[in-house]
This record gives structure tokens, C-alpha cells and sequence, in this order.
């Protein structure tokens, strides 16, 4: 799939706000991947690189890596008050019906038929957070590692978190530390 | 419900403050240490009722750090809700549009353009990750025959991912995973 040269833009606050509304309240299970799809292909206000680029600075500080993706990005278009605006659009309408799933689902907690579908939906939303990846990981292509490295890089990373199950706190930092050195010598050609 | 004093109300919305700066990785990082001050230290929820919020909060749609918010609700009503959801959300949002604003003004900067490259494979191998400890938390190979067909739907074609949800939930309470 080309990406299109043209970018797009909120007009508005508002639109920035709805937008976001839009994303939260088709999140099941994670916003993450529907806000690619809706932000990169939809709406087009991101390039793929861009929202792996704002990823990785959301997935690196503390906090939820969405919240800290929606407000990054309503700062880019809009500086604080973007911010502020899509962090709303993002938490406000949801928070208003999690709080009211919350007194209906004491009700139903014990029902088989909810179960069954909450595991499932649960097994979709672990999917698309996969596909998600899939779909930005040719933007490894033009990375100034090279391909091998990042290939090398991305293995590395899984194989701790997921298949060994170290804790997140002591793979970033080791990792991200080593990445980001060979990138920066990459980049200035011999260091 | 409440039956707070004030000291507790600060008491929990400082332990809350001080925990969003250890939320690398997102906030279902530091549910055990939620556990900890919620359920054992204060027993303002029960263990069932701790469970149930992160169930609803990854049921219902929206960010999952909501889940948060389902325990500030359970244990103490509204109020209890925006204590614990702006506690853990406040410092993080402060650091997080700091660090975007600081990054921003140097993308010509070749450290900045290190951490964005460097980072870049991390990122998407961390994805990839979490997608893998979701699956493979719940035994059964129908399970993992859903999430990949899930992932491959989304990496593939253009089906919306509300379809998939709900075929997900069909799926799932007839039983079939």
C-alpha cells in the first residue's frame, strides 16, 4: 500500500474532539489499532511513520500509551488546547459508560453467555493489536538501521517481553539505550 | 461506600500520583501495586470487585485504563472515580506533553532522530508482544485460531474492526473458544 503524499488536518477543535470520540468508542479491548486505521488511513491526518514515531515516545513514558498518543497528537495540530480537547474526546464519553457497565455488569457477572463473549471478544482485540503491528512494520524499511538490525532488534525485544517475560522496566532501558546508540551512529555515518 | 476522611482521600490520591510515574508500559503495568493499596492495605475493594474492573473497563470501549476508574467508582462513588483517574493520569499527561512539546522544537537533532529510529523497531515489536501475552493467556487452540484470524484481517483487508469485535463476541458466546 503507497502512502498518500497529502496530509489532511482537523479544521477545528470540534472535529479534533469528535474525532476522538469516534476512535474511543470503537475501541474494544485497546484503541490502538482502530486510532491507526482511523488516523493514518481514514482520516489521514498521520503518516505511518509519524504514528509509530508518536508511539514510541507514548510507549516509553509512563502512563496509558493512548492517552499519551491522543494528547501528542491534538498538540500537534492544535498545541494545548489540542491536547486537552482530544484527551477529552478520548476519556469522557467512554468513562460515562464504563461507570454505567460497571452497575449493570454486577448483574451479569455470573452469566455464561457474557463470558463466553467477553473471552471472545477478548481473543479479536489480542488479533488486532497484532495485525496493527503488522501493518506499520514497513515503515521499518526506510529506518537508518537498516533492516537487518531492526529485524535483529525487534526479535530481541519480543523474545523478552513474551516468550521470557522480563519485566518491561528492565528491557526498555536496556534495549532501547542499545538501539538508540547504534541509530546514533548510524546516523552521523562513523562515530 | 465512602466513608473517607479527608486524610484518606489525600492519602489515596497522592498513592495514585506517585504510581502514575511508574506506568511504563500503560497503566495495567502497576494493577498488582493497585492491588496492594486498594484491596490489602485499605480493603476498599473486594478481590472479585478488583477483578471485575479491569474485566469491564476491556470489555466496554475506550481506553483500558478506565479500569481505574471502575475501582475509584466501586470504592467510593464519583468522587472515588476522579480521584483515582485523575491521580493516575496527571503526572504521566504533564511528562508526556513535555516530552512531545521538547522533541518537537529539536527534530533536527540527531539524538532526537536516534530515539525516534532506535526506538522505532521496539515499538512495533512491543505491539506484537502484548498481542501474544493477551492470546496466550487463555488456553484452548480455538482461542489462538481467533486472534489470528483477527490479525490477519486487520493486517489484510479493510473489514471495519467492529465487525471483527462482534464476530468475536458471537463467536465466543455460543462457546466455541
Amino acid at each position: 500500500m503507497q502512502e498518500p503524499p497529502r496530509l489532511a488536518r482537523p479544521a477545528s477543535l470540534v472535529e479534533l474532539f469528535v474525532a476522538f470520540t469516534a476512535l474511543a468508542l470503537q475501541g474494544f479491548g485497546g484503541v490502538l489499532a482502530i486510532a491507526q486505521r482511523v488516523l493514518c488511513e481514514q482520516r489521514r491526518w498521520l503518516t505511518r511513520e509519524d504514528f509509530v514515531e508518536i508511539l514510541a515516545v507514548g510507549q516509553v513514558l509512563p502512563g496509558p500509551n493512548i492517552v499519551n498518543v491522543s494528547l501528542m497528537i491534538g498538540d500537534r495540530f492544535f498545541g494545548w488546547r489540542g491536547a486537552l480537547v482530544a484527551l477529552a474526546g478520548m476519556l469522557s464519553v467512554p468513562l460515562v459508560l464504563v461507570l454505567v457497565l460497571a452497575a449493570i455488569y454486577v448483574h451479569y457477572a455470573q452469566n455464561a453467555v457474557v463470558a463466553g463473549a467477553l473471552n471472545g471478544m477478548g481473543a479479536v482485540a489480542a488479533g488486532m493489536i497484532v495485525g496493527t503491528a503488522l501493518k506499520l512494520a514497513p515503515v521499518l524499511r526506510s529506518n537508518p538501521m537498516g533492516r537487518p538490525a531492526c529485524a535483529s532488534i525487534a526479535a530481541i525485544c519480543f523474545a523478552c517481553i513474551a516468550l521470557l517475560h522480563w519485566p518491561l522496566l528492565l528491557v526498555l532501558p536496556i534495549l532501547g539505550i542499545a538501539a538508540c546508540v547504534f541509530a546514533w551512529g548510524r546516523l552521523g555515518g562513523r562515530p | 461506600m465512602s466513608s473517607l476522611s479527608l486524610a484518606d482521600w489525600l492519602h489515596l490520591f497522592g498513592h495514585f500520583l506517585l504510581l502514575s510515574f511508574a506506568a511504563i508500559g500503560g497503566a495495567i503495568v502497576i494493577a498488582p501495586e493497585m492491588h496492594r493499596l486498594m484491596v490489602i492495605q485499605t480493603g476498599l475493594l473486594t478481590d472479585a470487585q478488583f477483578s471485575a474492573s479491569i474485566a469491564i473497563a476491556q470489555a466496554a470501549p475506550g481506553p483500558n485504563v478506565l479500569f481505574v476508574a471502575v475501582m475509584g467508582y466501586q470504592a467510593a462513588g464519583i468522587a472515588g472515580a476522579a480521584a483515582t483517574t485523575i491521580g493516575i493520569m496527571l503526572p504521566s499527561s504533564f511528562l508526556a506533553f513535555a516530552a512531545s512539546r521538547w522533541s518537537q522544537a529539536r527534530q533536527d537533532w540527531r539524538a532526537v532522530r536516534a530515539f525516534k529510529a532506535g526506538m522505532a523497531p521496539i515499538t512495533i515489536a512491543l505491539l506484537v508482544a502484548t498481542g501474544w501475552i493477551l492470546a496466550t493467556g487463555t488456553p484452548g487452540w480455538a482461542h489462538l485460531v481467533l486472534t489470528t484470524a483477527a490479525a490477519l484481517a486487520v493486517w489484510r483487508t479493510r473489514v471495519h474492526l467492529l465487525v471483527l469485535i462482534a464476530i468475536g463476541a458471537v463467536v465466543g458466546a455460543l462457546g466455541w473458544v
